[in-house]
């Protein structure tokens, strides 16, 4: 299909789309999907953050896998940026530190997919931190 | 930072931590008239008066303590250095516009960098916030808004991970195509 331009090609892509989108919302609710937040401080985004996003936004599609990325502000965790708290349904939220596209590689295949610990997981003590 | 796009992204979520429901990014690329204006406003919490000054203002504020941030002064080092400026005004509980101007004939220029990723990432990355982004290149004008985006996407969400690269792409072809129409313009 030609390149997406206008708001009639992306009309059209959603729809093509919805079938997909559909069985997906039906079937599960969202806290049913897992749930990362990518540190999105000078600091998060001075050391690679955006490229960590794009990288878990793109993968996590591409292996089919339920997910929901948002951005928030400062987790408290400069020296171990880029951070991202990772939330797998029914379980306690993990923030990982020193994340690049490598680590975010491990922690969708080892941590996301088969609930495995990985290296680079920092004690979580920031909900006290304002 | 190493591209004006990442600085952006960074002013930007200044505005999401003021809360802001609507903010409004625009670039504005003049080659002709060696300027480069990124204009940033929000209906967020805004600022008093002593605070803008804090911000705006490195070596008071910024290196002391580490509860004032370093976004803002980096911004204005990398638009000086080119010979720009960066203005803020702000109202509080009105919400708040940052200016940063730049010269980009000047060797300290940073390149735009890659706006289109960013703008598709804050957007599918805050499905709450409503985001209107204007880029001008020599004149010729792209304006891509999530209020008509999200009618078109109707009850599926514009942050739904399948729907991301798409924005983007949208948001890259017709970049491109306001960048060849300028370089129409020049000649
Ligand atoms: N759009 C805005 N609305 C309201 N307040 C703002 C806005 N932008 C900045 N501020 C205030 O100015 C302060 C400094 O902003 P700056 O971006 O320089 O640092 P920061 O956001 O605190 O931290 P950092 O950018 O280093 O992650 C903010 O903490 C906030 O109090
Ligand atoms: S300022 Fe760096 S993590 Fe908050
Ligand atoms: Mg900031």
């Amino acid at each position: 299909m030609a390149k997406i331009k206008s708001l009639d090609d992306l009309r059209m892509m959603k729809e093509s789309l919805q079938s997909k989108i559909n069985l997906r919302e039906k079937g599960e609710d969202p806290g049913s999907h897992v749930q990362i937040k990518v540190a999105m401080a000078t600091c998060g985004i001075a050391s690679g953050a955006k490229t960590v996003m794009e990288f878990m936004m793109e993968e996590l599609e591409k292996r089919g896998i339920e997910s929901v990325i948002t951005q928030t502000g400062c987790m408290g965790y400069c020296f171990a940026e880029p951070t991202i708290e990772v939330k797998l349904p029914g379980k306690e939220p993990v923030v990982f530190g020193y994340v690049d596209n490598k680590k975010a590689d491990e922690i969708i295949e080892k941590y996301i997919k088969n609930g495995e610990l990985v290296d680079g997981i920092i004690p979580m003590n920031y909900e006290t931190i304002e | 930072m190493k591209d004006i796009a990442l600085h952006i992204l960074d002013i930007i979520q200044n505005s999401i931590v003021a809360k802001a429901t609507l903010i409004e990014i625009s670039i504005d690329e003049d080659f002709v008239n060696d300027s480069i204006l990124v204009t940033i406003k929000d209906n967020g919490c805004g600022m008093s008066k002593k605070m803008i000054e804090k911000v705006s203002d490195p070596y008071t504020t910024s290196r002391t303590t580490r509860k004032v941030g370093l976004g803002i002064p980096l911004l204005k080092q990398n638009a000086d250095r080119t010979g720009g400026y960066l203005s803020i005004k702000s109202e509080l509980e009105i919400g708040t516009t940052l200016i940063a101007s730049f010269k980009p004939s000047n060797i300290d220029c940073l390149p735009m960098g890659d706006i289109a990723g960013v703008i598709s990432l804050t957007v599918s990355g805050n499905p709450s916030i409503d985001f209107i982004y204007n880029h001008k290149i020599n004149g010729n004008l792209y304006t891509f808004s999530t209020i008509e985006v999200k009618k078109v996407l109707g009850d599926v969400s514009i942050g739904d991970p399948s729907i991301s690269v798409y924005l983007k792409e949208m948001i890259q072809t017709n970049l491109e195509e306001i960048q060849i129409d300028s370089i129409g313009y020049k000649t």
